[in-house]
């Protein structure tokens, strides 16, 4: 009985869904333009050691604020490092944070709000109320005191992001898991005495797993703009180490002298954000069984 | 109804209480004492130990919490380090700063917002539905604090229009406060709009697949008629009461546009308070705005329950 139902969802499930999926997502400009901006980032900031590139670090007092050049594409900065160099290692900063801080918010969120919505009862209600909590204090304000209270730099900022983004992982999580608790198939496996275990991670993940993993690429954008923004207050990335935020916050004290120094690094954040809000309008649209 | 704001209350305590809570154990959580931070330059042993006594640092941390929330209630959340004003007060005089901008930040988004998303509905598929939807993600996109100094930039620094920061009443003088204010509240306003786009659009486009749209379009009124009176009135109700879920994002927007543009308001008030690490105001500002965002929730619900006859008819 259990092999019925097994062959039964690996036939509906991943595999013939996500080949769909990945036609549609084909097919959809504005996602595909989203995916070659969000590639070309990662790229740049995978290869940010092997490339021909002045070392971020490095100060020069002969090219200090000097406009973009063929010596320095992007120009330099108040005390003559490249700005090119900076923007192509500070990519690692910006991508790393809102990579790792939506996995953090996944993997504390998504268990949570499938013990929540699968359990019911006062487990319920104790992660609810604790979710609402966590989302009656705006994103940033709470990325801002976590972040101020855990001391600044960008490994706290990433946990502090990722912990203010996780409810809303436990809000989706639990909603998509009373949808699907009461279909047959659930029902059926739970008439045949499979453990709870099983039945959540066979049957009730799966399910999960796609307005999961689009909230997850537009959760990125969001956390990266939160890195930059906590980087620009000065509670993340700390100097000389370079991240997109903190290049912001010294050049707005130099926006008469060197423009230069804001143009990039806003610039790189509004491409890279763009990119993955692209890929995750495309991946909703993708993923979602009712458009046809 | 009054069942309805009841037990809707009921929800909305336990959840400020456990916010309260949250923000109690953050500060206790800290690394460093306190009575350090207090004492400044103050090192004497016998110091620290008045300090510790004076602010009830040695009790246990279930009466500090039951003391600092019993000083909530009463409108009491303690003293700021730094300014040594009482933080309610401070809270007070920067609160109307940041209402002014994010009252003029909405004002904008309305504007700029509900008609390229109504347009963009009834123009559905066309050019100009999809350059509205990539102006609105690039919106979005676009991170407000780098907005605002290409603005400065632009407008204040290359062109002198306008004013780079500062901050001047509404009340002492209008027009320089609008002055001030206008590029502030546009960078603020540009995230909102493009949300506020994408709610109207799809808000429009559910309304005018529904049968009384085409009842309106059959009975052979205008295309205007039908799109203003008939699906825009009802596609309102859910746009409005989108708005005040915005709230926190608009915030949490001002935090950052209040810091480029030096504007004295609540925004720039919580990032002072970070950085000297004034506890009692950021706990102070913290629970303000849970307490501001779940007020409006509240009211949202409840309006939302009064303008929406099929609810009413539940009563």
């Amino acid at each position: 009985m259990t092999d019925v139902l097994d062959n039964e969802a690996n036939d509906l499930l991943p595999a013939r869904s996500g080949n769909r999926a990945w036609k549609k997502l084909k097919h959809n400009r504005s996602a595909l333009l989203g995916l070659i901006l969000v590639s070309f980032f990662i790229v740049a900031a995978l290869a940010a050691p092997i490339l021909p590139i002045a070392d971020p670090a490095a100060t020069s007092w002969s090219a200090i604020r000097k406009a973009p050049s063929a010596a320095h594409w992007l120009g330099t900065d108040e005390i003559g490092r490249d700005i090119l160099s900076r923007m192509i290692w500070g990519a690692r900063a910006s991508l790393m944070a809102g990579v790792v801080s939506v996995i953090v918010a996944t993997i504390i969120g998504v268990p949570l709000g499938l013990l929540s919505g699968y359990f019911g009862g006062w487990i319920d209600q104790v992660i609810s109320r604790i979710t609402d909590a966590l989302l009656a204090t705006p994103f940033l304000i709470l990325a801002i005191a976590l972040a101020a209270f855990l001391g600044p730099n960008l490994t706290n900022a990433m946990i502090a992001i990722g912990l203010s983004a996780m409810p809303k992982f436990v809000r989706l999580t639990r909603g998509q898991v009373l949808s699907v608790k009461t279909e047959d198939y659930v029902e059926g496996a739970r008439a045949v005495g499979l453990a709870d275990f099983s039945i959540i991670s066979r049957y009730i993940l799966p399910n999960v797993f796609a307005p999961v993993l689009v909230q997850a690429t537009l959760t990125v954008a969001t956390a990266i703009i939160a890195e930059a923004s906590l980087s620009f207050l000065g509670l993340g990335q700390q100097p000389p180490d370079p991240s997109w935020g903190s290049m912001l916050n010294v050049a707005k004290n130099f926006l008469t002298q060197a423009p230069w120094m804001a143009w990039w690094p806003g610039a790189a954040i509004f491409l890279v954000v763009l990119g993955f809000n692209l890929l995750g309008d495309g991946l909703r649209d993708a993923l979602d069984p009712r458009e046809g | 109804m009054l069942s309805y704001i009841l037990r809707r209350l009921a929800i909305a305590i336990p959840t400020l209480i456990l916010v309260s809570m949250f923000i109690f154990t953050l500060q206790k959580i800290l690394p460093g004492d306190p009575a350090l931070a207090l004492a400044g330059e103050e090192r004497d042993a016998a110091a620290l130990e008045f300090i510790r006594e004076k602010y009830k640092l040695n009790d246990p941390i279930y009466e500090q919490y039951l003391a600092w929330a019993g000083g909530a209630l009463k409108g009491d959340l303690g003293i700021s380090l730094r300014t040594n004003q009482p933080v309610t007060e401070l809270i007070g005089q920067k609160l109307p700063v940041t209402i002014q901008l994010a009252v003029m930040a909405i004002i904008i988004a309305f504007i700029i917002g509900i008609p390229m998303g109504v347009l963009s509905a009834v123009k559905k598929g066309t050019v100009f539905d999809y350059i509205a939807n990539i102006v609105a993600l690039s919106g979005l996109s676009i991170p407000n604090f780098w907005l605002g100094i290409m603005l400065i930039l632009l407008v204040s620094v290359n062109l002198g229009w306008l004013p780079a920061s500062g901050y001047v009443s509404p009340f002492i003088d209008p027009l320089r406060s609008l002055e001030t204010m206008i590029m502030p509240a546009f960078v603020l306003g540009t995230a909102l709009a493009a949300t506020l786009m994408r709610h109207t659009r799809s808000a429009m486009l559910g309304v005018l697949r529904a049968d009384y749209v085409r009842t309106a379009r059959s009975k052979g009124l205008g295309e205007t008629v039908v799109v203003i009176k008939h699906a825009f009135r009802n596609a309102l109700l859910p746009i409005v009461t989108m708005t005040a879920l915005l709230f926190g994002e608009l915030l949490a927007g001002a935090v950052l546009t209040e810091q480029i543009f030096t504007i004295p308001g609540f925004g720039k008030l919580i990032v002072d308070a970070v950085f000297t690490r004034d506890y009692a105001v950021v706990q102070g500002v913290v629970l303000c705005t849970a307490v501001g965002y779940l007020l409006i929730n509240l009211v949202a619900d409840i309006v939302y329950f009064l303008l929406n006859p099929r609810m009413r008819s539940v009563l």
